[in-house]
């Protein structure tokens, strides 16, 4: 038990490296990654909490990045520290840099607000606003300033669409979000966030709350997303992150033990908590 | 094992209770309960008989159309739209200047205050609620109408502004506390939605957390504008007893519930026009009530949201 307190941390440096995608065996094919998101030595602490310990990780644009770990070691904590939403906690204490393209996102000059319309969120629970289906995805363009009419019906048909739940709900538009099925509410949240475009989807464990057809319905999203935008998913189902992710970072009591591939970490992992974690011997 | 038999001491306990005592509870508590049901329908019986009677005495169609209220002239006149409108000019200046204040400060103890700030604002704000309005009334007619006065001087002693003003401090701590009830409970994760699409706190609280709590807002603010109606301490000390219909909020008037303390309170024979007038602006009034009474039950079942 010692040494499972001890913090040698295993990070491949996975950024500006090239990926030597297999497919079925065949050819390799070669993608160059570009870093999205990097932290340099980020700490936070709840009061007396020290929650996150020099987190140190980088995330590629167009890839599904997971957080995976046991519940309370800060994988939420951290996925709130990407879009700032953690400040809601009036006690939380940061240091440390977070680079969001070069861009250290607790500058001055770069307004949360900004940040957040950059970098969107889904949340562990589905969460739609008490108005109806088109008002939901329309909110963010809105509050963003976007008036007209043509503009917001084309991008709620777009983003619903992108949501694969266009079908589904077309014909009942003006009716309230909150009677849909939380499956539903779940991709109407999906749509909202990607109304506005933003270039990061953080998702904290999106799926937890659904069965397992609508699991299935969001991972499938998920693939399809990853081509127009990056994506930061914490999980604590294993085989959520081995199915959809690029890269896993498993965190373990609020610091990152090993950071890699995903196929690395759910099939040799270096560290032997990353190994006992992943083959469901603690958790 | 223990050295008791808690088995055989259940059962001898058990026998002890008295069944019959437990069958005569729901009994009891029925007969409770229908002391407050008998009261009100007695209450309502009296309003609607003695109405009755004094409709038997005089025009139904004058006392609904007319706007002239003369019960002591020797051909007396009986226009209920002089009372109501010395009711409304109150009702409505109270509620022009309660709303924005009361839900101003509903905003910031639900969306801004902290926790510490919070616990030193609500209890004063219950003690706004609990002072008796006969020390409002002495408020407004001490310093709101000479603090008036001082700023115009065409405001006569008794008026609207100052009863107006002050009904509605009195119900601003209404439409705070029932307000903010409403929107505390709209949950932060509705918050956390719109603040991570980048919208800002105003906004949040403006677009997602006033809609999603309208339903309690607008109740908290019928059920002000019901107390403002019947409010009678106030208007009684401050607002004067001329009743009339016209417009002007600086000169006296009289609410349909001055009215009613003025009579009870004085010489009206039982047995006469003006005692019976007692019971159809009181039978009015309670109309009024009701009615606000529907609107605020529509509303919540209307607007109510579900998380
Ligand atoms: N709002 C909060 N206030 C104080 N401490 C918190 C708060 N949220 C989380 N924590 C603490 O931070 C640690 C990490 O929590 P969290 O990020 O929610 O973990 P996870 O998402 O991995 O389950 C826990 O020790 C938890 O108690
Ligand atoms: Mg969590």
């Amino acid at each position: 038990m010692a040494n499972i307190k001890e913090k040698n941390t295993i990070t491949k440096p996975v950024d500006n490296t090239t990926l030597e995608e297999t497919t079925q065996g065949e050819k390799k094919t070669e993608i160059i990654r570009e870093p999205i998101f990097k932290t340099n030595n980020f700490n936070l602490w709840y009061g007396d909490n020290h929650a996150l310990q020099d987190i140190n990780l980088t995330f590629n644009k167009n890839e599904i990045s997971a957080i995976i770990g046991p519940s309370g070691c800060g994988k939420s904590t951290f996925v709130k520290s990407l879009n700032r939403m953690v400040e809601l906690v009036p006690v939380v204490r940061t240091e440390g840099e977070i680079l969001y393209r070069d861009q250290d996102i607790f500058e001055k000059k770069f307004t949360v607000e900004e940040l957040r319309t950059k970098v969107g969120m889904v949340f562990q629970k589905p969460n739609p606003f008490p108005k109806s289906i088109y008002d939901n995805v329309a909110y963010g363009p809105r509050v963003h300033g976007i008036r007209k009419k043509k503009v917001l019906d084309e991008v709620v048909e777009k983003s619903l669409c992108d949501a694969a739940i266009w079908d589904e709900v077309k014909d009942r538009l003006h009716e309230n979000a909150l009677g849909l099925s939380g499956g539903q509410q779940q991709r109407i949240c999906i749509a909202r966030a990607l109304a506005t475009e933003p270039d990061v989807i953080l998702m904290d464990e999106p799926t937890s709350a659904l069965d397992p057809i609508s699991t299935t319905k969001v991972e499938d999203l998920m693939q399809q997303l990853k081509k127009d935008y990056s994506i930061v998913v914490v999980t604590h189902n294993m085989q959520q992150a081995a199915r959809v992710s690029d890269t896993t970072a498993f965190f373990y009591q609020g610091y990152v033990v090993e950071h890699d591939e995903t196929k690395v970490i759910f099939e040799n992992p270096r560290d032997q908590r990353t190994e006992d974690y992943v083959s469901g011997r603690f958790g | 094992m223990s050295n008791y038999n808690i088995q055989e001491m259940i059962q001898k306990n058990k026998s002890n209770k008295g069944a019959g005592f437990e069958k005569l509870i729901p009994v009891i508590l029925l007969i409770i309960t229908s002391i407050s049901v008998l009261a009100t329908i007695g209450i309502l019986y009296t309003l609607i008989s003695q109405s009755l009677e004094f409709f038997n005495r005089e025009s139904f169609v004058q006392f609904f159309t007319s706007a002239t209220w003369q019960p002591y002239s020797s051909e007396p006149e009986f226009g209920i739209w002089a009372l109501v409108m010395g009711t409304l000019k109150v009702v409505v200046i109270a509620t022009i200047f309660a709303v924005p204040i009361g839900l101003g400060a509903a905003i910031y103890l639900s969306e801004y205050a902290s926790e510490r700030a919070k616990k030193i604002i609500k209890p004063i704000l219950e003690v706004l609620a609990g002072i008796p309005t006969v020390v409002y009334g002495f408020f407004a007619i001490n310093f709101v109408t000479p603090f008036l006065q001082s700023l115009y001087s065409g405001i006569s002693l008794y008026n609207a502004v100052s009863a107006g003003l002050v009904v509605g401090i009195m119900i601003i701590p209404m439409i705070a506390s029932l307000s903010e009830d409403a929107m505390s409970s709209v949950p932060n994760s509705t918050r956390e939605g719109s603040l991570g699409l980048g919208a800002t706190k105003l906004e949040t609280t403006f677009k997602v957390v006033l809609p999603a709590a309208i339903s309690g807002i607008i109740a908290s603010v019928v059920l002000a504008v019901s107390r403002a109606i019947g409010e009678t301490m106030i208007v009684s000390i401050a607002a004067g007893s001329t009743p009339n219909a016209s417009l002007d909020i600086t000169s006296s008037l009289q609410t349909m519930t001055g009215f009613i303390v003025q009579i009870t309170s004085g010489d009206a024979a039982y047995g006469s026009s003006l005692y019976f007038s007692l019971f159809a602006v009181g039978m009015t009034l309670f109309l009024f009530t009701f009615v606000m009474n529907i609107i605020s039950q529509w509303v919540s079942k209307r607007f109510r949201e579900e998380y």
